[in-house]
């Protein structure tokens, strides 16, 4: 059963066409992942889906419904939370107080503190630095903080927006690993990534987009034999 | 060669031109400082009254000052109507005071009836600046920075003349309580009650406003959005109700001001909140824009320097009435902020982000 479906969706930044009729398809489970070279338009599309860019045509739906009609902030309600590029915590705000804004949409204070406690089970390192403010965390320990805001929402689909980013490879490996351990848990994921390698090794399946379209759709396995996919994005003739 | 020659010569003439004005400034300062001390002309209990009417005024500009710099911290934007919202709660706290007074409840319960009237003169201004917001700046938002700007221009003059028409262009006194008259006595030395009373007021609403911020879901949540737009709205928050929340908050806080400014001054007219909203916004600049507890002290240190100041600097270098350069010296303040310190006493970057 297909969770998320995107369909013949057209972006536009003011005139600049930047997504041109994408068709993406995630099953419930999976950790898909959009590879692509700069400007392709892989953030256009997460930020197309969590309803901060609206498209002209096209269709989004969450299990089956038009999520399109929702603002950004009523859909984190329907389940889906992003973490977006260059991690984005609030700098001012505590590791704590950031990972409260991500349960904003939750009422029930058990819920949150269960959350919460799989946050800290995840990145132990954020909860030793729970009365830190964000803005004197490290890189990696931004993008741990970034995913698990991201989780306090208890999603069913996880958006991830480049998380190797600016990240020493130790790090990656750790984010990847986590990212993994947390769709055994049950979460959905849909990975964005420049880091094409990573990527296609810890996803079921890859889209490949290209200046707004999307060029080559397979599962990892396939895509990291491709000969286009070797030879653009992962660095081999 | 020749223009940059000319534009060396003109980078010369405006440093030269900034550090002569520095130490005019600081000149002024010292000289008159130790003139004033030397000659005695004040008693240490004038001096006294001089600070303690300072904290009182500081802390009402504190009280308006919160307004401005909390709109700025998540918009990005000078309120300017923000003095009429003040002008509008000092209204709405003279209309329901003078009715308390006149069926004598304000005699017999004047601690109820103060908070009474603060609490209406909160709702008036509250009101008002919710239709402001949702009038002149909220089908502004995304348009260039000048333009709401200008909007809010224009929102000030409409609610004065507004005040105007419907009021009148005269002056409204305001009753007078009984149990505010005179003076409690600490230590010998007599202090006026209003300016205990406006304090210890100011200081209690500011205290619930910070705890607001601090410690409540929706006060993060502003804190939050302040930061960042975009990603406050991917953890589910409704932007727009943050933005509409914090002006209410803001407006509640001038409109607490006004009837304390009204206390003390007895008075109210259409014209009142141009003033003191002028002086909010100095201290807000003052303390640094977009910093809550920037300000309260901005508040707080331009309210003292205004009343200690004239006495202080100006007496005894020869001007004849220091007093009448109270203003001169809260704007003087303002100018040299804004050349020498830009981002105030608590120093938010505010260049970053647009």
């Amino acid at each position: 059963m297909s969770i998320l479906n995107i369909e013949n969706v057209h972006t536009y930044y003011g005139n600049i066409h930047a997504l041109k009729g994408i068709n993406i398809n995630i099953e419930k489970g999976e950790i898909v992942t959009l590879i692509g070279g700069n400007g392709a338009g892989k953030t256009t599309t997460l930020r197309t889906i969590s309803g901060l860019l609206k498209p002209r045509e096209g269709s989004v739906s969450l299990n089956g419904e038009d999520i399109l009609k929702y603002q950004a902030h009523e859909i984190v309600y329907k389940g889906i939370s992003m973490v977006p590029e260059g991690r984005g915590v609030f700098a001012r705000l505590t590791v704590l107080e950031n990972l409260e804004m991500g349960a904003f949409s939750r009422n029930s204070k058990e819920e949150v503190t269960r959350n919460m406690n799989r946050v800290f089970t995840l990145f132990p390192r954020l909860k030793e630095r729970r009365t830190q403010v964000a803005g004197t965390l490290s890189g990696g320990e931004q993008q741990m903080l970034a995913t698990g805001r991201g989780l306090m929402s208890n999603p069913t689909i996880l958006l991830m927006d480049e998380p190797s980013m600016g990240l020493a490879p130790v790090l990656v490996e750790l984010i990847f690993d986590t990212i993994q351990q947390i769709n055994k848990e049950g979460t959905t994921i849909m990975l964005v990534e420049q880091n094409a390698l990573m990527a296609l090794t810890i996803a079921d399946r890859g889209y490949v987009l290209q200046t707004g379209e999307i060029i080559l759709s397979d599962t990892a396995e396939n895509l990291k034999k491709n000969p286009t996919v070797q030879k653009a994005y992962l660095g081999m003739e | 060669m020749r223009t940059s020659f000319g534009e060396r010569l003109l980078d010369l003439a405006v440093n030269g031109f900034l550090w002569g004005f520095r130490i005019l400034i600081v000149v002024i300062v010292v000289l008159g400082t130790f003139l004033t001390i030397r000659a005695g002309k004040y008693t240490s209990e004038q001096w006294i009254d001089f600070v303690v009417f300072g904290i009182s005024q500081g802390s009402i500009y504190a009280l308006i000052a919160l307004g401005y710099t909390m709109v700025y911290g998540i918009l990005r934007m000078i309120n300017f109507a923000h003095g009429e919202i003040f002008m509008s709660g000092a209204f709405g706290g003279y209309f329901i005071a003078t009715w308390l007074t006149g069926i004598g409840f304000m005699d017999k319960y004047p601690v109820f009836g103060l908070i009474i009237s603060m609490m209406f003169g909160m709702l008036v201004s509250t009101l008002i600046a919710l239709l402001v917001e949702r009038i002149a700046y909220r089908p502004l938002r995304g348009a260039p920075r000048l333009v709401p700007l200008i909007s809010a221009i224009g929102a000030s003059f409409f609610l004065q003349y507004t005040f105007r028409g419907f009021f009148g262009p005269g002056v409204y006194a305001y009753p007078s309580m009984k149990a505010l008259d005179g003076e409690w006595i600490f230590f010998g030395i007599g202090i006026l009650k209003v300016q205990i009373v406006v304090t210890i007021a100011a200081v209690v609403m500011m205290s619930i406003l910070y705890s607001i911020v601090m410690f409540t879901k929706i006060g993060k949540a502003m804190r939050a959005v302040s930061e960042n737009k975009d990603v406050a709205a991917l953890m589910g928050i409704d932007v727009n109700r943050i933005i509409v929340t914090t002006f209410a908050l803001g407006a509640a806080m001038a409109g607490a001001a006004g009837v304390l400014y009204a206390l003390t001054y007895r008075q109210v007219n259409f014209f009142t909140g141009f003033t003191p909203g002028i002086k909010a916004f100095t201290a807000a600049v003052l303390g640094g824009i977009g910093n809550i507890p920037g300000a309260m002290v901005g508040g707080l240190v331009l309210g003292i320097v205004e009343s200690v100041g004239p006495a202080l600097f100006l007496d005894s270098i020869g001007i004849p009435r220091p007093y009448q350069l109270k203003d001169a010296i809260a704007y003087i303040m303002l100018v040299m902020i804004l050349l020498f310190r830009p981002s105030g006493i608590l120093g938010e970057r505010v260049s970053k982000k647009a």
